[in-house]
C-alpha cells in the first residue's frame, strides 16, 4: 500500500505567540516549531499499516524552508521518502489553497491512501484533508481513531461526540483524517535519525505546481481574545496563594 | 442570490441544541445583513423536526429529503445540498459545528468554490466571522471574498439556543437526485466506547488535569487533591489519549460535558475542545505557569505558578479548612 501522510509544521505548543506589526498573522521570528500533534497520530498510523502490509510512505508537506527539521523527523520515525511544498506564504492561503497545492503534489503519485491530522494546532481549522479528497475526487472519512484494510478498502473507526463512535467502510483510494490518541506515538531511534539523512526530500515549489493563491476566506485581523470573565489573580507564593484561595471558595463564590 | 439558510440537525429525533444555536446565530445574522433567515433539516424521513424547526421566526423551512440520506453520509449530504445550494442561491449557509459538519461542510463548500468559515464564535458588521486561532490564544477575525455563497459554521455555545426567536415558517420540501453508486462510504450504527462507570456529568466538583502535569508520576498530586476536596477526578484529552487516566476520565467535545459546583483546572491550558466540556461550570479556578493560557479567560479565581508547588499547598490548605 502506498500511504501519503500530508503533515504541517507549526509552532510549539507552549511557544509564545505575538501578534506581527501589521495585526494579520503572527510574528514568526524567534518562533520554535514542531510537527503538529493529530499529523504525528497519522503519521503513526501510515507507519503501522505498512508493517502490516507493506508499501511505502511518503510525507509530504508545504511551507517555507524552516520545515526541513519537521520532515526529518518523519523520515527518523519511518517515512520512505517527502515532498516538499516550498511555499513562503502558506498563511496568506486558506484552506482551498493549501489544498490545491497538496493535491497537485499528490496526483502524480497516484497513493492507496492519504492521511492526515484532523486539524492544524495554529489555525484549527480542520478541513485541509476533507478539501483534500473533495479535489481528488476519492472519499474520505474524518475523526479516525483506527484503520483496518479488508479486502475490499478499509474499516475504520470515527469518533462522534460524547463518548460515541461509529464504525465506517470505504473503498480505496481514500482519504482519512486521523485523530489523536488512536495510537501510541513512537520516537525515532538513533538509527532512524541516521537513516533519514540519506532519504529522498525532492522540493517543489507552489509556482512549478501551477496553483492560484487569492484566498475566498481572508483572514483580515488578528486579535487578543476579550476576557469573558474577569478572573481574580490570587498572589502570594504558593502557600499564600493556596490559603487565599480556600478563602475566597468558601465565602466568597461558596462551593466549598 | 438571496437569504440565509441554516442547515438543522437532529440528535435522538429531535432538532439538536447546537442547531438552536445555529438558528439563533441565522437570526442575527439576519438582523446584520437584512437578508432572510430560512432553515433546512436532512433526511429520509424530516416531516417531525421540520415542524419543530418551523416552530422559530424563519420565513421558509425545506425538508430535503431523499431515501438515500437516511444515515449520514458525506457524499450523500454534500450531494444533497449541493443541488439545493445551486437552485435557492443564498448568500450565506450557516451550519453547528458539529463533528458531522466537519466531515463534509468543508467538502461541499470546495465543490462549490468557496471555503466554509469554521467554529465561528461571533459576527460583526462587514459582516466579519471572529474565530479563534493558536488553540484560542488569539482570535481572527476573517471574511468571505468568493461570488458564491458565504458558509459558516458556529461554535457550540457561543449563540444561545434559547435566543432563537420563535415564529411561524412555511414548510416546503426538495428532493435532490441521488445515485445510490454515489455514496462512496457505508457506516454502521454508532455505539459506545467502555463503559462509562464515572459519570462526571453528575459530580458536584471537580479536578481536572492536564498537560501541565508533565509526568504520569505527578497525577496522585491532583488525586490528592481531589480526594481532599471529595472531588471526581477528570483529564483533558491528552491525558486520556496518553493513557494516563482511564478514558471515561475525559472532559471535552469528545468526552463528558460537566456542569460542577467548582471546576479546577490543573495545567489545562484550555483548549477549546475542553472549555465546551466544562461551560456549565458555575465557579472555575485555574492553576496554570502560563498567564496567557485561554483557561484565564473562563476562570473566575486563578493561580499563576508551577502546580507541582501549587497544587499541594492547595491540598493542605483544604485539608486545613475542613479541621
Amino acid at each position: 500500500m502506498k500511504i501519503i501522510v500530508a503533515i504541517k509544521q507549526v509552532p510549539e505548543r507552549d511557544a509564545q505567540v505575538r501578534i506581527d506589526a501589521a495585526g494579520k498573522w503572527i510574528e514568526e521570528s524567534g518562533l520554535q516549531y514542531a510537527l503538529n500533534e493529530s499529523d504525528a497520530y497519522a503519521l503513526e498510523e501510515a507507519l503501522q499499516l505498512k508493517e502490516k502490509h507493506g508499501g511505502e510512505v511518503v510525507v509530504l508537506t508545504a511551507g517555507p524552508e524552516r520545515v526541513g527539521p519537521t520532515i526529518r523527523e518523519a523520515l527518523a520515525k519511518g517515512a520512505d521518502r517527502a515532498i516538499h511544498i516550498d511555499c513562503a506564504d502558506l498563511s496568506n492561503r486558506d484552506a482551498l489553497g493549501v489544498a490545491k497545492l497538496l493535491a497537485a503534489a499528490v496526483k502524480p503519485e497516484n497513493p492507496d491512501l492519504i492521511l492526515t491530522g484532523l486539524q492544524s494546532d495554529d489555525l484549527g481549522l480542520g478541513q485541509t484533508g476533507v478539501i483534500l479528497a473533495e479535489l481528488l475526487g476519492l472519499p474520505h472519512s474524518s475523526l479516525i481513531l483506527h484503520v483496518e484494510k479488508t479486502d475490499t478498502g478499509l474499516t475504520v473507526k470515527r469518533e462522534l461526540e460524547e463518548g460515541w463512535f461509529r464504525t465506517i467502510e470505504l473503498p480505496l483510494p481514500a482519504v482519512l483524517t486521523i485523530q489523536s490518541g488512536g495510537n501510541k506515538l513512537r520516537y525515532a531511534t538513533l538509527m532512524g535519525i541516521k537513516r533519514a539523512k540519506t532519504k529522498e526530500v525532492r522540493t517543489v515549489t507552489a509556482t512549478e505546481l501551477a496553483v492560484d493563491s487569492a484566498p475566498v476566506a481572508i483572514l483580515e485581523r488578528v486579535v487578543l481574545p476579550q476576557k469573558q470573565k474577569s478572573t481574580q489573580i490570587l498572589p502570594g507564593n504558593p502557600k499564600e496563594a493556596a490559603a487565599a484561595l480556600v478563602e475566597k471558595l468558601k465565602f466568597e463564590a461558596r462551593v466549598l | 442570490m438571496s437569504g440565509i439558510w441554516v442547515v438543522v440537525e437532529e440528535r435522538d429525533g429531535r432538532v439538536s441544541r447546537n442547531s438552536w444555536e445555529a438558528v439563533a446565530a441565522g437570526q442575527k445574522l439576519a438582523a446584520l445583513t437584512g437578508q432572510a433567515a430560512n432553515a433546512v433539516v436532512i433526511g429520509a424521513q424530516t416531516e417531525p423536526l421540520a415542524a419543530e424547526v418551523a416552530a422559530k421566526a424563519l420565513a421558509k423551512v425545506v425538508r430535503i429529503e431523499h431515501s438515500l440520506l437516511a444515515a449520514y453520509t458525506a457524499d450523500g449530504f454534500t450531494l444533497a445540498l449541493q443541488q439545493f445550494i445551486e437552485a435557492e442561491k443564498p448568500y450565506y449557509v450557516v451550519f453547528p459545528h458539529t463533528y458531522q459538519v466537519r466531515d463534509y461542510a468543508p467538502k461541499l463548500a470546495a465543490r462549490l468554490g468557496q471555503v466554509l468559515i469554521g467554529d465561528v464564535t461571533a459576527f460583526a458588521e462587514g459582516p466579519t466571522f471572529v474565530r479563534q486561532l493558536m488553540q484560542g490564544r488569539l482570535n481572527g477575525s476573517y471574511r468571505h471574498s468568493g461570488n458564491g455563497p458565504c458558509f459558516v459554521s458556529v461554535q457550540a455555545g457561543a449563540f444561545r439556543a434559547d435566543e432563537a426567536q420563535a415564529g411561524t415558517a412555511a414548510i416546503s420540501t426538495f428532493a435532490p437526485t441521488i445515485d445510490p453508486a454515489q455514496i462512496r462510504t457505508k457506516p454502521s450504527e454508532r455505539f459506545r466506547g467502555a463503559a462509562q462507570t464515572v459519570d462526571l456529568g453528575a459530580a458536584q466538583l471537580i479536578v481536572g488535569v492536564g498537560r501541565g502535569i508533565k509526568d504520569p508520576a505527578n497525577i496522585p498530586i491532583a488525586q490528592e487533591l481531589a480526594t481532599a476536596l471529595g472531588a471526581e477526578l477528570g483529564a483533558s484529552r491528552p491525558i486520556c489519549d496518553n493513557g494516563w487516566l482511564p478514558m471515561e476520565r475525559q472532559i471535552g467535545s469528545s468526552g463528558q460535558t460537566i456542569s460542577p459546583k467548582l471546576y479546577l483546572a490543573v495545567g489545562i491550558s484550555g483548549a477549546i475542545q475542553h472549555l465546551v466540556g466544562i461551560k456549565g461550570s458555575q465557579c472555575v479556578v485555574a492553576i496554570n505557569k502560563d498567564p496567557d493560557a485561554p483557561i484565564f479567560e473562563v476562570a473566575d479565581y486563578g493561580i499563576v505558578g508551577d502546580l507541582m508547588e501549587v497544587v499541594p499547598a492547595l491540598t493542605e490548605a483544604v485539608k486545613a479548612a475542613k479541621q
